[in-house]
């Protein structure tokens, strides 16, 4: 703390919050390094941290190999990643919006994805057998093509010679009510164990990880990345509204297409890898702007947030719960008393309204 | 307004005319006149229970939405945001899980206790905190909290079949099998609802111009907000008593009536009231009669016509921003 309260004379406030994203951003870090390493480490069949140790040096037994490189790996991977590009999208829309209700699944990115992966296993499977077929298959694909088709549409609806974000969120929640209610009728009329199925993807879960769900996220995650970073500058000016800022010299339309692909492309290889794990998108970025006392998320801790959130509610899952527990329902269990707390002793102002 | 009053009593005579059952205007007529006249009991017993049920589910989330977006000065809040649909939700869930009953009538009783449960958790953990007064803690503690409960929800139903069968029926929202039996307990929480909103219009009108000033006009903060939290509860607890989790008109009502009647609450809560009774017996109705002896429940309607409507109306003309 004394190395927060003894700050340089010269702008000090501003000093003082850089210190507190880097130190939070930091914080972050090293949580997720070690979501991560737990996440290898808890199972069912044992491994231990020696063990661990010395596969990864390429000195363990064929059997210890298949268990961290096949089984692990891309689980707990696919979940920091999963987790990361979720917690990004959901401070790019928050900020965007400049709404802290506003997550990825408002452009109806996760309605269309929901949709898709549901078709594929209600009226594509048609028997069980064949749905679970499909699940290996089809069912990221139809995911993806969901999430990016009804964004398209979204945007494309909400287009009349520019976006205002407003009417956007607005066509967003129309279009998200449509598909959900075709989606939850398609359940409600399906098979009992297609709805099962369905129902369980809707869930969000890394059960289904393996290294071919792993590289699109990571893929999506490396592009946009750091497209979003550069849109940073713009972002904290896009905060005084379209007017001021377009007077303050910032292409709004641009800026503004290039922060929705990316929060669209991020929601959309985050679906489609590991089905939906909403709630992450909301509360990553509202931790870490309670912990980092700034106005919006800030980006990179939002990730790193989202990654602890996903892979440490994996390992958790797996290491203390009984078995078949998905994450989706976990996140949601950790993350939400976390803000609830966070909440309870707040004191300062909330800046982003 | 008037037109709006028009509106509804059109709806009503539709919801009472048309349905699955073919039954000539005259005979329904005949049935509403002389109970003693009606063909298989599907005037009385079905179509206007129905349509009254209707009426009172859509005006109090027509009206809850409104009260909701005045409270928070959010649009993107609806008045499941205090927990009340996920609390209703789990509570009804529990009760198949544990006891195996799924009666339209222990429903309704335990998903009004949810709700009401579910959101004095909210306004706890929002009064722990920077106290009922600013509405952002409120609308995050309420989504951090319907998450939780959200989960919670699809941990039981993933784990037991009967339950997951029950819930997805449930889930949807419908209006088919209602009966006036033991919904008196839900229409007086709605009718109290109800008058908590009109009492807190005026408020409602102060607090669109900010925290700062509407203290500064002398508004009792605190009392203005309990009055309102109180009514979106109440409203809305006993409309998914009845119905079941219907979300989509208390988010989307206000916006239509926004255009309709400009700034002044107290014609902008009943023209949304209004509005959300004429949509759910509208869907209601078309739910009826696309579906032929399978109907589709309203919720379904709602959700897919009402978001493709809500579209429309979105692109047409300039929303006023709250």
């Amino acid at each position: 703390m004394s190395i927060l309260t003894r700050t340089p004379a010269h702008t000090p406030a501003r000093s003082r919050r850089r210190t507190r994203v880097a130190l939070v951003t930091t914080g972050c870090l090293v949580a997720a390094v070690l979501a991560g390493l737990i996440g290898i480490l808890v199972g069912s069949s044992s491994l231990t941290a020696p063990d661990l140790v010395r596969t990864l040096l390429g000195g363990g037994t064929p059997g210890q190999e298949l268990v961290v490189f096949e089984l692990r790996m891309p689980r707990v991977l696919g979940g920091l990643l999963v987790g990361a590009a979720l917690g990004l999208a959901g401070a790019l829309t928050q900020t965007f919006a400049r709404n802290p209700l506003a997550t990825p699944d408002i452009l109806g990115v996760t309605s269309g994805a929901a949709l898709g992966a549901v078709l594929a296993i209600v009226v594509g499977g048609g028997s069980y057998a064949v749905g679970a077929g499909l699940l290996s298959l089809g069912l990221p694909a139809m995911a993806a093509l969901g999430a990016l088709a009804t964004a398209a549409v979204v945007y494309g609806l909400s287009w009349r010679g520019g976006v205002d974000s407003y009417r956007l969120i607005l066509i967003g929640i129309g279009a998200t009510a449509t598909l959900t209610g075709i989606t939850s009728y398609l359940i409600a009329r399906a098979q009992i164990t297609d709805a099962q199925a369905a129902s369980q993807w809707l869930v969000g879960s890394l059960s289904g990880m393996s290294w071919a769900s792993v590289w699109p996220v990571l893929l999506t995650l490396a592009v946009v990345l750091p497209i979003a970073l550069l849109q940073s500058s713009a972002l904290a000016i896009g905060q005084l509204g379209d007017d001021l800022s377009t007077g303050l010299g910032v292409a709004v339309q641009r800026h503004k297409v290039i922060v929705i692909a990316c929060a669209v492309l991020l929601t959309a290889a985050a679906v489609s890898a590991s089905g939906p794990i909403e709630f992450v998108a909301f509360v990553a970025p509202q931790i870490v702007r309670r912990l980092a006392r700034t106005g919006r998320p800030p980006l990179v801790a939002s990730a790193l947030m989202g990654a602890v959130i996903v892979a440490g509610g994996d390992a958790f899952a797996r290491g203390v719960l009984p078995p078949g527990v998905p994450v989706g329902i976990v996140t949601a269990v950790i993350g939400a008393p976390y803000l609830i707390w966070l909440l309870t002793r707040r004191t300062e102002r909330d800046t982003v309204s | 307004m008037i037109a709006l009053v028009g509106l509804v009593a059109v709806m009503t005579a539709l919801s009472l005319l048309l349905g699955s059952n073919l039954i000539s205007p005259y005979a329904v007529v005949g049935a509403l006149v002389d109970p003693a006249n009606d063909p298989g009991a599907v005037v009385w017993g079905s179509r206007v229970p129905r349509t009254v049920l209707g009426l009172l589910v859509g005006l109090c989330l027509g009206v809850a939405g409104a009260v909701m977006q005045g409270q928070t000065r959010n649009p993107l809040a609806d008045p499941g945001i205090f927990g009340v649909s996920a609390g209703a939700s789990l509570a009804v869930v529990i009760g198949v899980y544990v006891v195996g009953t799924s009666s339209v009538l222990a429903t309704l009783w335990l998903a009004l206790a949810g709700a009401i449960v579910a959101s004095i958790v909210v306004f706890g953990v929002a009064a722990l905190g920077r106290g009922l007064s600013s509405p952002v803690p409120l609308a995050i503690a309420g989504t951090a909290v319907s998450a939780l409960l959200v989960a919670l929800t699809s941990y039981l139903v993933l784990s037991d079949e009967t339950t997951l069968a029950a819930y997805r029926i449930w889930v949807v929202g419908s209006l088919s099998g209602r009966t006036l039996d033991g919904v008196g307990i839900a229409a007086l929480f709605a009718l109290a609802g109800l008058v908590f909103a009109v009492a807190n219009v005026r408020s409602l009108n102060s607090l669109a111009l900010g925290t700062e000033l509407a203290r500064g006009l002398g508004e009792n903060l605190l009392r203005a907000r309990i009055l309102g939290l109180a009514a979106i509860t109440l409203l809305t607890a006993s409309a998914v008593a009845i119905t079941g989790p219907i979300g989509f008109i208390g988010l989307t009502a206000p916006h239509i009536a926004r255009r309709l009647v400009r700034g002044d609450h107290s014609w902008l809560v009943p023209a949304s009231g209004l509005i959300g009774a004429c949509v759910l017996l509208a869907c209601d109705v078309i739910g009826r009669v696309i579906g032929g002896t399978a109907e589709v429940p309203v919720g379904v309607v709602l959700t897919v016509l009402g978001g493709v409507v809500f579209i429309g109306i979105v692109r047409r003309g300039r929303i006023a921003a709250l």
